[in-house]
């Protein structure tokens, strides 16, 4: 080719290419623009649905009159009233099994006024409408409920109140709470982060400081990378041959002396969880000993380090804001996970408490998941209230872990 | 390790090589250092003079597949002998490197550090002192010993990294490059220093700045690749500096020299 050739446009042909590249960019920006157009949606639909659900009308009726039972209206009766009615008008067998389960004396008086609807007023609730049905047709529902239940009272209710977080698991929707489910998954997420994260930092730092490019250690790699992709009702049969059967005197407390459980207990779940978080921790884990620069280890190896002081003193500090970042994402998938749990036998019906690792135990997803499948409206809402509650549970416990994880973050 | 003092020299290659796997990078090198005295390692790029240097400390054991045949003696004592602990190899030969690499944390603790995991147990604070102002940055941090050594500019932090190789008392320091990303004042700064240190330490640098080795060093080892289409280096020339640069035996290390080549 001759250099003095001139073999590109100029001029007027010159801007004509020239616009027609930017109309092309122009193009594949909309499209970008559009993909994230359609997430933001689908999350703002996600929202919404599950806003619908947990506000709204409801229309309720009272099965006894509380005018039988006391002469002032029941907000404003003291405790001692309210026990006076239960001692009254519950059967002396009704009665002392609820003060079995926790001294009536002692309870609360929203405690005492809730056994006053459900046990004796008995509260039947008969539909309840969306939020938005609630607000842009509330003529239409009140004609629909004055018509369909005419001796019904109509009430705009929100399902997620602070009663709904402390009360325990309920048959009648009006009266159940997510209690027993918030402390089940706390109790779950927390043994499997203490289970993972050391063991799946310590193989982290394995592969990445120790082992060496063998045929055997690509199919370790290989094959954690896979673990990280099985779906995780696998892991629920694992969990559950290994933890619930095979590990039953362990996880069931047997050899520490507790008598009346199975294997069917919170650390079962904690455990099958933590195996199941524990690719992830390990993957993030070693993407962030990775990123600890190679001149740190060298500059520690250069003064007479060992591998050893090299890994606990510079290479550990500085990749911990990253393992913690594995760890945010193990909590946000463990929390979430319903399957395994199913499998590993959560209960779905449990008033208690969790007190311990061996307690029988249910966790949100299966309370949500219980709820949505029975065929009363009510228990939709409370469903969707308890999925508003495992969301805000799931950005509490991420946001801690980010405050965390920046205390710790180191310049370089 | 067995003391048996060999007056003169520090360190002694003899017919040492080094391979990557079935690669041979450097071949059949036999140089005695002088102590207390700066040998220069010079070549163009690629003909293995950092790898030669990173092998007197034995910081190639982290290359996967990278082996040593031949012998490196310290002491009269082979530095890859079966019974030497490569830590204790790194422990008596300092390494500063190219880049300034501190630790992420405090001038002091980067000099306190590695005097503590080697079993320091004299005044700390002396010997950050002492350290400091032997690579001349004493009177520069004194007052700002609590900081992070990533606030030091790059002069500053190479020198600290020299600090913190002299505080554990090595017999030699290695320098790989250590001027290549500074600037010609701090680059002045580190080839003074140098001048100082070598009342004390061995000094053994490997350069691509011709000027800073006719500057510094007392002897000059010119490395290249053995012969034409070869891919392994080795030492074609060691001896005084002055007569590398003035009266050189080798052809190609007079035409290297002289920038007619490389």
């Amino acid at each position: 080719m001759n250099p003095t050739d001139n073999h590109y446009p100029e001029g007027q042909s010159f801007r004509n290419s020239l616009n027609s590249r930017y109309r092309v960019a122009s193009i594949w920006q909309a499209l970008f623009f559009s993909a994230l157009l359609i997430a933001m949606l689908s999350l703002a639909a996600l929202l919404y649905n599950v806003v619908d659900g947990a506000f709204g009308y409801v229309a309720y009726e009272y099965k006894n009159d509380p005018a039988e039972f006391s002469a002032k209206p029941l907000d404003d009766l003291n405790k001692q009233e309210l026990l006076d009615i239960l001692k009254a008008n519950l059967s002396d067998g009704a009665y002392n099994k609820l003060n079995n389960e926790q001294a009536m004396e002692k309870r609360s008086k929203s405690d005492l006024y809730t056994l006053v609807l459900e046990r004796l007023i008995q509260i039947d609730t008969k539909q309840t409408w969306s939020m938005t049905a609630s607000i842009f047709d509330a003529n239409e529902v009140k004609a629909e409920a004055a018509k369909k239940y005419p001796e019904a009272k109509l009430e705009f209710r929100s399902w997620l109140t602070p009663i709904f977080l402390t009360t325990p698991m309920s048959s009648k929707a009006e009266f159940a709470g997510v209690r027993t489910a918030i402390l089940g998954s706390l109790w779950m997420v927390g043994i499997a982060i203490l289970f993972a994260l050391p063991i799946g930092t310590g193989a982290a730092i394995y592969l990445q400081e120790y082992a060496t490019k063998n045929f055997l250690n690509r199919i370790i790699q290989t094959n954690i990378n896979n673990l990280a992709g099985v779906p995780s009702i696998v892991y629920g049969m694992l969990g559950l041959a290994i933890f619930v059967r095979a590990l039953e005197p362990f996880t069931s407390g047997s050899i520490f002396g507790i008598t009346d459980s199975n294997g069917r207990t919170i650390l079962s779940a904690g455990l099958t969880m933590g195996i199941l978080v524990l690719p992830l921790i390990i993957i993030n884990g070693q993407e962030a000993i990775k990123a600890v620069p190679d001149s740190l280890r060298q500059a520690a190896y250069g003064i007479g380090a060992t591998r050893w002081q090299t890994i606990w003193h510079h290479v550990l500090p500085n990749a911990l804001p990253g393992i913690l970042t594995g760890s945010i994402l193990a909590v946000s998938r463990a929390i979430g996970e319903t399957a395994p749990l199913i499998v590993v036998g959560a209960s779905t019906f449990i008033s208690l408490d969790p007190e311990g690792p061996f307690s029988k135990f249910t966790a949100l997803p299966i309370q949500i998941y219980q709820w949505t499948t029975r065929a009363q409206t009510e228990f939709h809402s409370i469903a969707a209230s308890a999925i508003i509650v495992l969301l805000v549970l799931l950005l509490t416990l991420n946001a801690a872990a980010v405050i965390i994880r920046n205390r710790v973050q180191r310049k370089y | 390790m067995q003391i048996n003092e060999t007056p003169q020299y520090s360190i002694e290659t003899k017919d040492l090589s080094i391979f990557y796997g079935t690669f041979k990078a450097v071949s059949n090198v036999s140089m005695l250092i002088e102590k207390q005295k700066v040998t220069a390692i010079i070549g163009p790029s690629g003909c293995g003079k950092s790898t030669l240097l990173r092998s007197i400390n034995r910081m190639n054991d982290f290359v996967p597949n990278c082996h040593v045949t031949g012998e490196l003696l310290m002491r009269g004592q082979n530095l890859y002998g079966s019974n030497i602990d490569p830590v204790e190899v790194r422990r008596s030969i300092g390494m500063v490197f190219q880049k300034p690499n501190p630790f992420p944390k405090s001038i002091y603790e980067n000099i306190a550090w590695g005097a503590r995991i080697n079993g320091f147990k004299g005044n700390m604070d002396e010997l950050v002192e002492q350290s400091l102002r032997s690579a001349a940055l004493w009177e520069e941090v004194k007052d700002v010993l609590k900081k992070s050594a990533y606030e030091l500019s790059g002069g500053q932090q190479q020198r600290l990294c020299i600090a913190r190789t002299i505080a554990i008392q090595p017999d030699i320091i290695l320098m790989d490059e250590p001027a290549s990303a500074l600037d010609p004042i701090s680059t002045l700064r580190i080839e003074e220093l140098m001048q100082e240190l070598k009342k004390n330490y061995t000094i053994i640098i490997v350069t691509h700045n011709m000027q800073q080795a006719a500057r510094v060093s007392d002897y000059t080892a010119m490395m290249m690749l053995d012969k034409e289409g070869s891919r392994s280096g080795t030492v074609i020339e060691f001896s005084e500096t002055k007569k590398i640069f003035t009266n050189p035996k080798d052809k190609r290390t007079e035409d290297y020299v002289t920038g007619r080549f490389g």
